[in-house]
């Protein structure tokens, strides 16, 4: 599936370290994420995984280091102008918009094709021609039936399948989802994974995932994080005969050493 | 602020109803066309110049609930707003003798040109130290107003004109004064209303529910809490200016904090985020206010209860739990 294509890289960063007074939750992290693959990025508990997703996305400050991304340095860029380039992000907890209807939640991402929307004197009928594909949106992730259910009440599997949703809207050219699986039951990770898979086509996913079942039926390039230090980089083969990876995992979390084939 | 602590009602109706002309969904339009019908008529039976005072707080609960029950912004501060449009608003009409119409707008300007600064260093904090930002600025507006020569101190400014609307109507006379106020009143909550549900009002209802989010869809979200601040104190700024004709006074009680609170806790008691809430909880204060007035200093005693039991017991407010209880929005 991935390119082998030098060229194809997207997402780049070079000596990424992020310091809390002291402490170095990410340290020196160079990655290189390909065009058009689904890229993991795991390790064990405060291994970094998600400090290092909220500098890439620019929720965070980094204290060293350059992101490039397509080309262009975000390293000083602010959240939303680097979503604005096509770099989405997910949250850990599901993020929707609790008190909106779940075509709305679609419908407002949608709308940020208009531009700035500051025109408060207009009618709300101005966004009706999006409707039509927040509702292909939602057809896509199963949630037709729920459309004018306010979002708030959706189950959790279905917050996240409505969260994909809200993030495919944006046309994303890359997407980054944080621990997509987290806190689901068995049957919601076999349709979440299926439904990531799909969208993964024509873009490139960022995944950052605890749950190592998902990391090898999606993923074509992994890299191990521990204590905010990159450990090892390869394919899910690759990296699970890594001696070091093994120790780390087991030295840290024996609970992950079970769910780890071939561990 | 709103989330977690204070149960908005914004969300509750569990489907989302069609809605008709401006926006309205059919509970709305029949609460709107009863409260349409209370202000054309309660001027034949009560004395206009309760309801004018009635109307000038309902406008601003509306404008302060447009914030904390759409954006999730508690301001603590817009008193600011409120007095300083009274009393440019005031002064404009006694001492240039500038026509009411002009007055007003000229109070609503007032409002805006103290929410854009207000605003701009408020919105870099959220939560209860936004709120303690709009405290203090305000209580800076407070000290101005009573320092600053043209307010009159602790006189504030006496016996403005209420003039002459359009140059043909002698407002005067309460009734023709109500019309205005009725007027001012209505556009400013239809307004508030498209506000709600115009393209920018989905952006605010976005950030109020989840503001990262927001952010992470690529809406620069400071931008819009701007814009919905500088709106609510625009419309705080005409609400003090008309009370400032209707009452020909505008005092420092205008732009004293315990007006903040009062103004949160009508909104409060009417049910925040919901659309005729503060309508509600403005009658209800007031009235309390007017009609216990002989009770003097226990007013605040029973005010006080009043604002407990809400919070204990109907965290929705008024209008919320009715809505609530009949699972539409209000």
């Amino acid at each position: 599936m991935a390119s082998e294509d030098p060229q194809g890289t997207i997402l780049e960063t070079e000596g990424l370290t992020k310091e809390f007074r002291g402490f170095v939750a990410v340290s020196d992290v160079a990655l290189k994420v390909r065009r058009g693959t689904i890229h993991g990025l795991i390790g064990p508990n405060g291994a970094g995984k998600t400090t290092c997703f909220n500098l890439l996305t620019k929720f965070l400050p980094p204290t060293r280091g350059t992101i490039r991304y397509d080309g262009r340095d975000i390293t000083n860029m602010k959240p939303a102008e680097v979503a604005r380039l096509g770099l989405v992000r997910s949250f850990q907890i599901s993020a929707v918009f609790p008190h909106l209807t779940v075509l709305e939640n679609v419908r407002v991402a949608l709308q940020r094709a208009r531009g700035g929307s500051f025109d408060f004197w207009r009618s709300e009928t101005a966004l009706k021609g999006f409707e039509p594909r927040a509702m292909e949106l939602l057809e896509d992730v199963g949630l037709t039936a729920y459309a004018r259910h306010t979002a708030g009440e959706l189950p959790y599997g279905r917050k996240r399948a409505l969260e994909i949703a809200t993030t495919l809207a944006l046309e994303p050219r890359m997407m980054l989802l944080d621990e997509p699986t987290a806190g689901m039951t068995h049957e919601d990770v076999g349709r979440i994974m299926a439904l990531v898979q799909r969208v993964a086509k024509g873009r490139t996913v960022l995944l950052v995932e605890h749950n190592l079942t998902v990391v090898s039926g999606l993923c074509d390039m992994i890299t191990v994080l521990t204590r905010g230090r990159v450990l090892a980089e390869g394919t899910y083969a690759e990296v699970s005969r890594n001696e070091e990876v093994k120790a780390a995992y087991l030295g840290t979390d024996p609970a992950l050493q079970a769910e780890a084939p071939h561990g | 602020m709103a989330e977690g602590t204070i149960a908005t009602a914004g969300g509750i109706a569990a489907r989302h109803e069609e809605t008709g002309l401006w926006g309205f969904t059919k509970p709305q339009a029949v609460a709107f066309l009863l409260m349409l019908a209370f202000v054309l008529v309660s001027p034949f039976f009560l004395y206009p110049v309760f309801l004018m005072k009635v109307l000038c707080f309902a406008l601003f609960a509306c404008a302060f609930n447009l914030l904390i029950g759409y954006v999730g912004l508690l301001s603590f501060g817009h008193a600011a707003y409120f007095g300083m449009g009274a009393y440019i608003t005031g002064y404009a009409a006694k001492a240039w003798g500038v026509p009411p119409e002009l007055a007003i707008l000229m109070g609503g300007a007032t409002g805006a040109l103290l929410g854009i600064p207000f605003g701009w260093l408020a919105i870099r904090r959220a939560g209860i130290y936004f709120a303690m930002i709009t405290l203090a600025l305000a209580q800076m507006v407070y000290f101005f107003a009573l320092q600053a020569p043209f307010t009159g101190g602790e006189d504030g400014i006496q016996a403005i004109p209420r003039g002459t609307l359009f140059g043909v109507f002698d407002l005067t006379a309460d009734l023709t004064m109500y019309w205005l106020v009725a007027a001012i009143f209505l556009a400013g909550f239809l307004l508030i209303h498209r506000i709600v549900h115009s393209p920018f009002g989905q952006v605010m209802k976005a950030i109020r529910d989840n503001e990262p989010r927001a952010t992470s869809l690529g809406y620069r979200t400071d931008d819009y809490k701007l814009m919905a601040f500088v709106l609510s104190a625009t419309l705080a700024g005409i609400a003090g200016g008309t009370k400032a004709l209707v009452f020909n006074i505008a005092t420092l009680t205008d732009v004293h904090w315990a007006m903040s609170g009062e103004v949160v806790l009508m909104s409060l008691v009417g049910g925040l985020g919901t659309i005729f809430g503060p309508v509600v909880g403005a009658a209800v204060i007031i009235t309390m206010q007017n009609y216990l007035a002989e009770f003097g200093a226990w007013v605040l005693v029973i005010q006080g209860v009043i604002f407990i039991a809400c919070v204990l017991a109907f965290r929705r407010g008024i209008l919320g739990e009715i809505a609530h209880a009949l699972r539409v929005k209000l």
